[in-house]
């Protein structure tokens, strides 16, 4: 299981994150120094219009992704140097991520997909089977678990990957755009579901362009042009 | 991670690319058919050939007394030189790894059985003959033994075609043949043989009687020829060396006139026998090995198509913590065992082809089996072109910026 908190008891500590593209011969500096703490139980949105660099932070959050330069401590551990297959480890034990698309496996069933990080984390089968079924249920999908992901609707599948998402215990759940895919009921229905993990202390982290959804968190970052412009903590 | 799920998730994988699979399993099979059938063909004429081969014997020399060429100690050269069977008990005595036989060949005895008279061929010579020279007896007979020659016995030993040209059909052991009016009872008939060579006719056209017998009986005191044996092939050259030493002693002539006895060394056709067949074996393992690297190249086409339609899901495992071996190991599992099931039925194409291989073409390229060098050779090859047609796109895969898979940015 992961470390709750790092040692000044952030979740996340990043100080200076700069990342940078090369295409050729054009650089791109896609985050220019970026400093973020967030602690534990935290439910932070990050806000920002198409091309300011937060599909990069979150990918560097995620560890999908790693900085030019710069520090980036995840629960306690330093990420950065670490090859391919430590972050693998960490994003299968301190990540859990929640897509715009989904991304279910399309021919395996809600439970195979929800058992999915257990397996790589070397969990038994009936371990697994019990854990990825009690996170169904606590999405309330205890009765959709053998449906393939065509089987199910928009919100269902987000469901599925929430859980999916939870199962391994995460430090953080990364969620990208997770409403936008969805109508507006289930759009409603998720990001009520975000709030009661909140609730339950779940760290949250959300990276979003919908104001309304913005507004649900307790702490709002926005970026532009790779920095921080702002970063307002919300009255709960 | 558990292998059990490893092994659900790929046939999971599998179950989902029906298509893909049956195109793959095709050029696998159809690989390994060529290979094995070929491998398979070429023992079969190898053993068949051999087999004829064997008619005459098993690596035998076959030696013919004859005139001396160099002059030696004062005698001049075109001196006939005679063997009997003393000198035959000298060379058995002085070269313990080879084994020998004189033979006294005839054909102006007359046969007579009943009606039938015939004048063939009679090889008169010692028991061991028949192990040297491949004549095995047919069930109910046998073949001319110690005691035969001990007490010169008038006991003759028939070759198949021979018998029939007697006897017709009937059984002909036990009954008697006279031969120059002198009656000579059937011990055994030889067992059909192939027999590709020969130096004085088919086996299966003589009569074989025992040396001693024909010594007596015709007065004959030389030997027409002697045949022998060396324990191993590579005995062969040693053993001839010493026959002319213990000759030309005994004979007096040059050790080195080999004019004196003329030899026929049948292992020497062995030798490039077995040369010519590894370059043949070699020649037909290379062209199915080609037919299966085709196939192998068609799977390992299809397997990037695999991993190319397959890249969200790859990046999607390696998000939620799959580490590239992971990856790597489920794609290259999943070529591996296409290659396994396509080679299972391919192999099992083979047996089949076999089953109905027609047995009257058996004579002349012999009847292809599924020998363990054939199975052997055809596993390897297939695990071999399997694991580098799995390899490279299973590596791409593992390689795959999830970033980049997951078409986040």
């Amino acid at each position: 299981m992961s470390d709750d908190k790092g040692r000044d008891g952030q979740m996340i500590r990043m100080r200076q994150i700069r990342k940078v593209y090369s295409t050729g011969r054009v650089e791109v500096e896609a985050l220019r120094g970026i400093d973020l703490d967030i602690p534990r139980n935290e439910y932070v949105a990050i806000v920002g219009p198409s091309g300011s660099g937060k599909s990069t932070l979150m990918n560097i959050i995620g560890c999908l992704d790693t900085p030019s330069s710069g520090e980036y401590v995840l629960s306690g551990e330093t990420v950065g140097g670490l090859d391919r297959n430590r972050l693998a480890e960490i994003r299968n034990r301190h990540i859990g991520f929640v897509f715009q698309n989904f991304n279910l496996l399309p021919y395996a069933s809600a439970l195979e997909n929800v058992e999915l990080p257990l397996l790589f984390a070397g969990v038994s089968a009936r371990e697994r089977r019990e854990r990825a079924a009690a996170m169904l249920e606590k999405v309330e999908l205890q009765d959709r678990m053998e449906h393939k992901p065509t089987e199910l609707s928009g919100g269902q599948m987000q469901r599925v990957a929430i859980a999916r998402a939870l199962v391994n215990e995460p430090a953080i759940i990364l969620a990208d755009e997770p409403t936008g895919n969805l109508d507006s009921g289930s759009g409603k229905g998720i990001v009520g579901l975000f709030g009661d993990l909140h609730a339950n202390g779940q760290t949250i982290v959300m990276i979003t362009h919908d104001s309304a959804v913005a507004k649900l968190a307790r702490r709002v970052v926005q970026i532009r042009d790779g920095q921080i412009t702002e970063d307002r903590t919300v009255a709960a | 991670m558990t292998s059990l799920a490893f092994i659900r998730q790929m046939l999971q994988d599998v179950r989902h690319q029906k298509m893909r699979t049956l195109l793959t399993l095709f050029g696998i099979t159809w690989g390994t058919v060529s290979v094995s059938l070929l491998v398979s063909f070429g023992e079969a004429l190898e053993k068949r050939i051999r087999k004829n081969q064997a008619g005459l014997g098993d690596g035998i020399v076959i030696a013919w007394p004859a005139r001396t060429s160099i002059p030696w100690q004062g005698l001049g050269k075109g001196r006939p030189i005679k063997v009997n069977e003393e000198d035959i008990d000298a060379l058995r005595r002085e070269i313990p790894n080879a084994v020998f036989s004189g033979e006294y060949s005839e054909s102006t005895k007359a046969f007579r059985r009943e009606r039938v008279r015939l004048t063939p061929e009679i090889s008169a010579n010692n028991p061991v003959f028949a192990v040297m020279r491949n004549i095995i007896p047919a069930a109910g007979g046998r073949y001319v033994n110690d005691l035969d020659v001990d007490r010169r016995r008038r006991v003759v030993f028939l070759g198949d075609k021979l018998k029939t040209d007697l006897f017709g059909e009937q059984d002909a052991v036990g009954k008697t043949v006279m031969i120059d009016n002198i009656p000579f009872l059937v011990i055994g008939v030889m067992e059909a043989k192939a027999q590709d060579s020969s130096y004085s006719g088919r086996d299966k056209d003589k009569a074989f009687i025992p040396g001693a017998t024909f010594q007596g009986l015709f007065s004959e005191r030389y030997v027409s020829n002697f045949v022998f044996q060396a324990k191993t092939m590579a005995d062969v050259p040693a053993v001839t060396r010493q026959v002319y030493e213990v000759l030309a002693r005994r004979k007096n002539f040059d050790p080195a006139d080999k004019e004196a006895i003329g030899m026929w060394d049948t292992t020497e056709g062995e030798k490039f026998f077995r040369t010519f067949f590894g370059v043949f074996r070699a020649f037909l393992a290379i062209i199915g090995s080609f037919t299966l690297m085709v196939g192998g190249i068609g799977v390992s086409n299809i397997m990037y198509v695999v991993v190319e339609e397959r890249t969200r899901e790859i990046g999607v495992k390696l998000a939620v913590g799959a580490k590239p071996g992971f990856i790597l190991r489920q794609f290259l599992a999943e070529t591996l065992t296409l290659t396994a099931v396509g080679g299972l039925i391919g192999f099992a194409i083979t047996l089949g082809v076999m089953a109905v291989f027609p047995a009257s073409l058996d004579e002349y390229v012999g009847t292809p089996e599924a020998s363990p060098v054939v199975l052997l050779t055809t596993t390897l090859l297939l695990g071999l072109i399997g694991g580098v047609a799995g390899y490279f796109p299973a590596r791409r895969a593992s390689l795959l910026d999830p970033v980049v898979a997951l078409k986040l940015s």
